[in-house]
């Protein structure tokens, strides 16, 4: 046994407040789900359910929205972490989606844009109320107005001005049938916390974040790596390049970065000295406009 | 300075909001501060220089870093709270940006709701004025611990001691008068970066701490063991398998105060009282643990004990009623209506209320309180009659007022002066779940404002401009 006699760490007030937030919804609504990708966000977050919940088992539902475009080394790590906490998850298929036509391929190829109609279906079908999502506000700008508790209309869609302002730690998530909610509890955090708090609580995580060799082309200044999805273009060619990823996303749209970084501390290292956002760094739909991620949230992205 | 990736283990969290207008500088000054504690990287530093040429170009507008929609960079403003991140070796900063313009009592009530300190800007040329007044009301009302006066702009005065040692004497004086004692002027500009993280060599005649300085040096918390046991239940823990068949545990955070292992604990509203056996969490059992830590308690007895209910110190003189009395701040565009049926959200309880009365309303434009006998309305008023809200008693959007209201069960009700963690509530729609409304429990800086109310009420309508 151990006592408490210290001023809290910034980790620990982020980790109080995140479980907080996710007790506050197992408190207050029906179905709850957890939107899990296999990125270090939602390893994050579902690591503080358990934490939030234990010895209880964690009481919502995970939902993956698969792109078809995923690394599949992220994917085998969904299945093993679902398989070893017990976990029930529900996928969400972009594939399906383009196959019924809900949704129609784009030129380019990438499929990060087409997730919004999987994602608001899934919704709908499983019934959730409460969405939790990775989100975090120092991302992006739009995202840096977002409330911990996130008011969406029957369409899913995300209205800057009808958002209810957050007051002390009181979240309302009253909603009307067909609305819901969605959930950050990671709003506060920046990429180094969740780094760093991955260090502290020794999270595993796909191994695709750490450094390795891969095979990987240029495009649009980010090194993309072959795939189904349609890279590389016969004017691209392919280099075996040393490098990780800040981010997992679908393929076509994220890039991996030269690093060396073999371990969680040389992360840490990496990303206290960038000089660039991981989304920045990383993504490509981001780069589109100025206002690229709000287009993208009031659609109901994630 | 800058984020040190290492030697962060101890590093603590401090949550602070900025009030001033766009005029003032406020969204230089926070652009100056993310650009020179490094909290601003590359590829966002190239968007703000595309921006700036796009807008005519000109000097690198830090301001650009702050507009997050796209409404605010078209239109200049500001429309919502927007939250930053930066930080320091010894300290992470969660800052809550809350606009001049736009609604700025709902923003700042909201941004100063969690803060622990509150940044007040004034431009140097123009000293303290009707709207610096407003902001530090705001901060003192919802009860922010610490305040500084930024004095901005000093470049353009000539960095003369003369004029800050006269707004800093100016506001120092009024802000005491609210009751805020904690106040730290610092003369700065924001456009150049003087005194706001690094030290300026323009400001010779001035010894006290640099902006950030002083933001690494200000106690994050009050000490909990200076405070009451506060712990509001979320939800109670019950595995029922095999491992932990019997387990029953009650999860919350722990909103202020400290908590042991053979504390005796009074369950409220119901009074019935047991002992804590186990303070446990997912990384093993603790023998105390305090504010704003998240666990899960077990108790001695099995007693009752279900999502809303209040854990404090056995023997507590807490108040449990269904009249509650406090100040709010009105937050919906929809105005109150004598009578009208809400939700009452305290700590983890909600609870059916009726609005009683509103007898008394904070004029934010003159800083004075307007008071009236109000009327019991609980059996008296239809509430389906919409030409009451015209009624000078109704409360329209960004208006501050002191309320009465009815709760349909019992509720613990702690003073928000004296508990800041637990006294706070919010104002529910029924109907379309909107917060209505934010308020304090008890008597707050409004009572303290109090002047008698003109005789005639046509003349209180035709003053209150809000």
């Amino acid at each position: 046994m151990t006592a408490i006699t210290t001023t809290p760490t910034q980790l620990d007030v982020l980790e109080s407040e995140a479980i907080h937030v996710m007790r506050e919804v197992a408190g207050e609504f029906e179905r709850p789900g957890l939107l899990f990708s296999g990125g270090k966000d939602s390893i994050v977050m579902l690591h503080l359910a358990r934490k939030a919940f234990w010895p209880a088992p964690v009481p919502f539902t995970l939902m993956h929205v698969d792109t078809g475009h995923n690394f599949p080394e992220v994917i085998a790590y969904r299945d093993a972490v679902v398989e070893q906490h017990g976990l029930r998850l529900v996928v969400a298929s972009v594939q399906d989606a383009i196959d019924d036509g809900r949704v129609a391929e784009r030129a380019d190829g990438s499929r990060n844009p087409l997730q919004t109609i999987p994602l608001l279906d899934g919704i709908a079908s499983h019934r959730f109320d409460a969405v939790f999502g990775g989100g975090r506000r120092d991302e992006e700008k739009a995202r840096a107005k977002e409330r911990m508790f996130s008011l969406r209309d029957e369409f899913g869609q995300w209205d800057p001005r009808r958002q209810r302002p957050e007051l002390w730690d009181l979240y309302n998530g009253r909603h009307k049938l067909g609305e819901h909610v969605r959930v950050f509890p990671l709003s506060n955090w920046t990429e180094l916390d969740v780094w760093r708090y991955i260090e502290r609580e020794d999270i595993p995580l796909p191994d695709i974040y750490y450094s390795h060799d891969r095979e990987v082309f240029l495009r649009d200044g980010m090194w993309l790596a072959p795939g189904d999805w349609g890279g590389p273009r016969p004017t691209e060619t392919l280099e075996t390049r040393t490098v990780r990823y800040r981010t997992v996303g679908d393929m076509s749209c994220t890039g991996a970065v030269e690093s060396i970084a073999t371990t969680v501390a040389d992360v840490i290292a990496e990303v206290g000295a960038s000089r660039l956002t991981e989304r920045g760094a990383t993504r490509a739909d981001d780069r589109a406009s100025e206002a690229a991620m709000e287009d993208r949230k009031r659609e109901g992205y994630f | 300075m800058g984020d040190q990736p290492t030697n962060h283990s101890q590093r603590d969290l401090l949550r602070l909001a900025t009030a001033g207008s766009v005029d003032d500088g406020k969204s230089t000054l926070i652009g100056r501060m993310l650009y020179d504690t490094k909290s601003v990287l590359a590829d966002q530093l190239s968007a703000v220089e595309a921006a700036t040429a796009a807008r005519g170009g000109g000097q690198v507008d830090l301001a650009l870093l702050t507009d997050g929609l796209r409404a605010e960079r078209e239109q200049g403003i500001t429309i919502d709270v927007a939250y930053r991140y930066f930080s320091t070796a010894t300290r992470a900063f969660v800052l809550a940006d809350t606009p001049g313009h736009v609604q700025y009592t709902r923003n700042m009530v909201t941004g100063a709701s969690t803060a622990e300190l509150a940044i007040v800007l004034v431009d140097a040329r123009k000293g303290v004025l009707e709207q610096t007044r407003r902001h530090a009301t705001i901060t003192a009302l919802l009860g922010v611990p610490h305040v500084v006066l930024a004095v901005n702009k000093m470049d353009l005065v000539g960095f003369d001691q003369a004029v800050f040692d006269a707004i800093a004497s100016d506001f120092t004086q009024y802000a005491a008068g609210l009751g805020l004692t904690d106040v730290v002027a610092v003369p700065l500009s924001a456009l150049d970066g003087d005194n706001v993280v690094d030290r300026s060599s323009r400001t010779p005649w001035y010894t006290g701490p640099t902006l950030l300085e002083h933001l690494e040096a200000v106690p994050v918390l009050r000490d909990p063991r200076t405070e009451d046991f506060r712990f509001p239940v979320q939800v109670v823990i019950r595995p029922r398998n095999a491992e932990h068949p019997d387990y029953r545990g009650y999860a919350g955070r722990i909103a202020s105060g400290v908590v042991r292992v053979g504390d005796e604990v009074t369950v409220l509203p119901s009074g019935k009282s047991s002992t804590v056996v186990g303070i446990d969490t997912f990384d093993g059992p603790l023998d105390e643990a305090h504010a704003p830590l998240s666990v899960t308690l077990r108790l001695a007895d099995d007693v009752d004990i279900s999502r809303g209910d209040l854990l404090v110190p056995a023997g507590s003189d807490t108040l449990v009623g269904q009249d509650l009395e406090g100040t709010v701040c009105w937050l919906a565009e929809r105005r109150s209506v004598l009578g009208q049926r809400v939700l009452v959200r305290v700590g983890t309880r909600t609870v059916r209320a009726l609005l009683r009365e509103v007898n008394a309303r904070l004029d934010v434009e003159s800083l004075t309180v307007e008071q009236w006998h109000g009327v019991d309305t609980l059996h008296a008023v239809d509430a389906t009659d919409t030409s009451s809200d015209a009624s000078p008693q109704a409360l329209a959007l960004n208006a501050i007022g002191r309320v009465k209201l009815r709760l349909a069960e019992p509720v613990a009700l702690d003073e928000y002066a004296s508990h800041r963690r637990t006294g706070g509530f919010l104002v529910v729609d029924p109907v379309d779940g909107s917060t209505l409304a934010a308020g304090m429990i008890g008597a707050t800086l409004l009572d303290r404002l109090v002047v008698d109310a003109p005789a005639d009420e046509n003349d209180w309508l035709a003053g209150a401009g809000i």
